[in-house]
């Protein structure tokens, strides 16, 4: 009864955490009436993307992808993501709030707080809302923050779209609970248990197509309080004095070109990369600007909605 | 990280490719941490990852800043804080949920479920071992063995744990006394005997400090184990997948053309090829695989974890919710299930409460049909209990309005285990591990049914047989002298005038039990059914005199409760289980011993001793005579052996 298991059919870690994503990715399917994915382009959605086409093969991916667009991200990243919806075939929404576009909302004027929470967190409530989304896959991970560490798989979100720390579902075996209420939803991450070596290594195993600026190469960037900012395009405010230089950069994390670090780095293949991460003593969050505004001010956003 | 790269600081591309390549093959340990509030769990995990380098310098400096404003290690960096993720825990200095952290050192990868010490969050405790193959117990080294270790111990028990470290901390605290060590560890081996988590690892060590976590110790040079990090990557917790018997909860089925029908799922247990024959449940129709088909390619084989898609060879009707499985050793099926529970809602539950329930896939309509009992999880003992409260852990049985089809938790956690859920809030309410099928003692008659009334009362059946009714149950070893002490009990009372029914063991099992083998639910069906008969001689106004060896602790308290605690009278018949063997008038314990009778109580299976006796005789230092007379002088007493009642 308790035989060995032989080494074929032994999973490695990395195929484990595939596996349970896949299975987190039908039950949703399988539970829910109206799932989205949340497509960032950045590499976790990559991944995300990349799972969903594993579990759902060989059907098409059942849900649409939602890519909430403050205008401000990386031209880069928007020609990526056509180029994946027509290679790959899913359908994409794409959403705006249209009232901050209107006000003139931008990061360089109003303050990464409220530039955050007005194009991110509240256009993806407008969009969540507006296709009455009951499930909302995200790729994020529990060891990139940490109060991000005790989220749940399934994480249930009150019909603001809040989440309560203080009354999650328990979560036990992979019997996930996503049943909801009007109006109540579910985000859905099925990279939990996954860290961020993983995901580097997994996309060089599976060798899954990621936007370009994750490599090095000589970009303009201005270097403001410590943080290196690419000018992505001529809307970028300088500050007095400030010029754009050419500098050999990547990044390690995307969103909006003003809010996103880059880093100095060599590195132009995948093998490059991890091994600069390998050595880094720098944690990937990082390069991003919005985490350092007040403290426990991840905690504080999920609480209101960001993803 | 940089701890784990071979060579240089500044790696080329080759090296990068040879540690990834050794990194893939890595596998995935999950383990759970739990203690009692300040035994010093965050620390230790703090330590683990501060001490193989895994603190990025960033997460660091914020530490440093956290720990100037809530920390409680002085000038030290507080690694506590590291893992109390919300702010709510930082403030109130304890963990309040399960919080997950992840590392890698050169020789494995590990999932850490941090659990909250406090005993409010017992449901967050079994959250976190739900997943998890082994569970890392805190003992803080000056209070020892606490009820706190002993309900966490229990708990990682019962969601089916088998592999366990006790970890002795803060023995800077106790000047790193190895007899306190040997003390701590002597009194968690008296308490766990009762578990089924294997054999524990033992280990001293100060988190704090970072002694024997990481790196070695020599304040504890009398040790000479491996610290907790060496332990943690060595040890093996082959959860031993069961490669025999084939399951898959279908989840999804793909149906992306006319031309394909394939089955999503991930295989739970055994090993499925094409060409295996699998059976479809419930319905019961049997096929074959065809392909197992993957975005990667089709498949030779797949096993247990694998996420699939499989294809028949026949169209059967097969939707979300059934099991496919190893048509040679199908899963139970029952309407009725007893399950342990651990109740995780605020709101208490009571017998009749209707919820979802989900397992495997399936969601069906349920209720609590009755509650055996809550156990204590800190002495372990039996209580009874009207409700759950949160946080309860009880025995029940839950009647389910569609046919569930699974297996026994202890043998397969996947289809095993279940969740209750509100159906108005549809929170988690509860979470179930299966024993079985509810046996025939829980199952509830024909609500159809209307019992007929005798015309007679009990006080004159009393008055004409001269005594009260009564079940008087002799318990006790194979050959330990009940069937005996019953015949003789059964001529004394018949001498003095008294109308008794002797039932024996044995004799029935000739009769109403010929059906029943020995297994433990067959001994205790066949203890129902005489307890049954009891019951219905009794209210015809006789005394049953039931010699059968009862070896269930739990069992005996249903015939109790079936019989009427008023009416019953158990007699154990306490002989040495040496002396019994000495006997052993028909070559029975020669027969358990080779194997030949499996799960024999005293050789093979447990015999719960009696500790409410109402009466313990020995045959080996008492003979017949004397054993009959505490009988019949504790029956007198009792008011049995009188026509009229006692006002």
């Amino acid at each position: 009864m308790s035989a060995t298991l032989p080494t074929e059919l032994r999973l490695t870690h990395l195929q484990q955490l595939e596996a349970e994503a896949i299975g987190i990715m039908r039950e949703v399917a399988a539970q829910c009436e109206r799932p989205v994915m949340l497509y960032s382009i950045g590499k976790d959605s990559s991944v995300l993307l990349h799972l969903a086409r594993k579990a759902f093969f060989p059907g098409r991916i059942p849900f649409p992808l939602l890519h909430v667009d403050t205008t401000w991200k990386f031209r880069e990243m928007i020609s990526f993501r056509q180029r994946m919806a027509e290679e790959i075939g899913f359908e994409l929404i794409v959403h705006t709030n249209a009232e901050g576009v209107a006000q003139g909302i931008n990061p360089f004027d109003h303050g990464s707080k409220n530039y955050t929470d007005i194009m991110k967190t509240q256009a993806l409530r407008q969009a969540l809302d507006a296709s009455r989304f009951d499930a909302a896959f995200g790729g994020a991970r529990r060891d990139e923050e940490k109060s991000r560490s005790k989220e749940r798989v399934f994480s249930f979100r009150d019909a603001h779209h809040r989440w309560d720390p203080k009354n999650q579902r328990p979560e036990l075996w992979n019997l996930y609970n996503g049943r909801v209420n009007q109006g109540e939803s579910i985000r859905v991450f099925p990279m939990s248990n996954w860290t961020e070596l993983d995901v580097w290594q997994y996309i060089h195993l599976e060798q899954i197509p990621i936007v370009p600026l994750y490599f090095a190469a000589e970009r303009p960037v201005v270097e403001r309080d410590g943080v290196l900012i690419m000018v992505d395009d001529d809307r970028f405010v300088f500050d007095e004095g400030e010029v754009a230089e050419q500098r050999l950069v990547r990044f390690r994390t995307l969103g909006c070109y003003p809010l996103s670090g880059a880093i100095e780095s060599t590195a132009t293949t995948l093998p490059e990369i991890i091994g600069e991460m390998l050595v880094a003593t720098r944690s990937e969050r990082e390069g991003r600007v919005i985490d350092f505004d007040q403290s426990g001010s991840m905690e504080q956003k999920k609480r209101e909605g960001y993803f | 990280m940089a701890s784990e790269l071979p060579g240089t600081d500044d790696p080329d591309g080759s090296d990068v490719e040879a540690y990834l390549a050794s990194h893939r093959q890595k596998d995935l340990l999950r383990l759970l941490t739990c203690g009692s509030v300040d035994d010093g769990k965050s620390t230790l995990i703090g330590r683990l990852l501060h001490d193989s380098r895994l603190i990025y310098e960033d997460v660091l400096a914020s530490l440093e800043a956290d720990s100037a404003a809530h920390g409680s290690a002085g000038d030290q960096v507080d690694l506590a804080l590291l893992m109390d993720g919300l702010r709510a825990e930082r403030e109130q200095g304890i963990t309040i949920d399960v919080a997950y952290r992840y590392f890698s050192t050169a020789r494995r990868t590990f999932i850490i479920a941090d659990t909250p010490g406090h005993h409010q969050y017992t449901r967050n405790m079994a959250t976190g071992a739900s997943t998890c193959d082994l569970a890392v117990i805190l003992i803080d080294a000056r209070q020892g063995v606490l009820a706190q270790t002993k309900r966490h111990s229990y708990i990682a028990s019962l969601l089916g744990i088998r592999h366990a470290v006790v970890a002795v901390n803060k023995m800077d605290l106790v000047d790193w006394s190895h007899d306190r060590f040997l003390e701590i560890c002597e009194d968690y081996r008296s308490f766990a005997e009762s578990l089924d988590v294997g054999k524990p690892y033992f280990l001293p060590m100060s988190a704090l400090l970072g002694d024997n976590v990481v790196d070695g110790s020599d304040h504890l040079d009398w040790y000479d184990g491996p610290p907790l990090l060496e332990y943690l990557e060595t040890v093996d917790v082959d959860s031993s997948p069961d490669l025999e018997r084939f399951r898959m909860p279908v989840q999804r089925v793909v149906r992306p053309d006319s031309g394909f029908r394939g089955f999503a799922g991930t295989v739970t247990a055994g090993v499925i090829r094409p060409g295996d024959e699998v059976v479809a449940l419930p319905s019961g129709v049997r096929s074959t695989v065809q392909r197992i088909v993957t975005f990667d390619g089709d498949l030779d084989v797949a096993g247990p974890g694998w996420a699939v898609t499989l294809t028949l060879a026949d169209e059967i009707d097969i939707s979300r919710g059934d099991l496919l499985a190893d048509p040679g050793d199908e899963p139970a099926r029952a309407h009725q299930l007893d399950a342990n529970v651990v109740w995780m809602s605020e709101a208490r539950t009571v017998p009749g409460s209707s919820y979802l329930l989900q397992s495997a896939n399936a969601v069906s309509n349920c209720t609590i049909h009755s509650l055996r009992h809550r156990l204590d999880i800190s002495s372990g003992a039996h209580i009874p209990a009207a409700g759950l409260e949160l946080n309860d852990i009880g025995r029940c049985v839950v009647t389910s309005d569609r046919e569930l089809v699974f297996d026994p938790y202890g043998t397969h956690r996947a289809t095993g285990s279940f969740i209750l859920i509100d159906r108005l809030t549809n929170a988690t309410v509860a979470a179930g591990m299966i024993i079985g099928a509810a046996s025939a003692w829980d199952r509830t008659p024909d609500a159809a049914l209307v019992r007929q009334r005798s015309e007679i009362s009990d006080a004159e059946r009393a008055i004409r047989f001269g005594q009260q009714p009564c079940t008087i149950l002799l318990t006790g070893h194979t050959a330990a002298g009940k069937s005996t002490l019953a015949t003789a009990l059964e001529r004394e009372l018949f001498d003095r005038g008294k109308v008794s029914i002797r039932l024996d063991g044995e004799n029935v099992r000739m009769g109403i039990s010929r059906d029943l083998g020995f297994s433990t639910q067959e001994r205790s069906e066949n203890l129902r059914r005489v307890s049954e008969v009891a019951r219905l001689v009794n209210g015809q106004g006789l005394i049953a005199i039931a010699a059968m060896v009862a070896p269930d602790r739990d069992v005996r308290q249903r015939a109790r409760d079936l019989v009427g605690a008023d009416r019953y009278v158990e007699v154990f018949v306490d002989t040495p289980i040496e002396v019994c063997r000495e006997r052993d008038p028909h070559g029975l314990y020669a027969m358990a011993d080779s194997g030949e009778i499996p799960s024999f109580p005293g050789v093979s299976a447990d015999f719960d001793r009696p500790t409410d006796a109402d009466l313990r005789v020995d045959t080996s230092t008492q003979d017949v005579d004397e054993c009959i007379d505490a009988i019949v002088r504790m029956l007198t007493e009792r008011g049995f052996l009188r026509g009229q009642s006692t006002p």
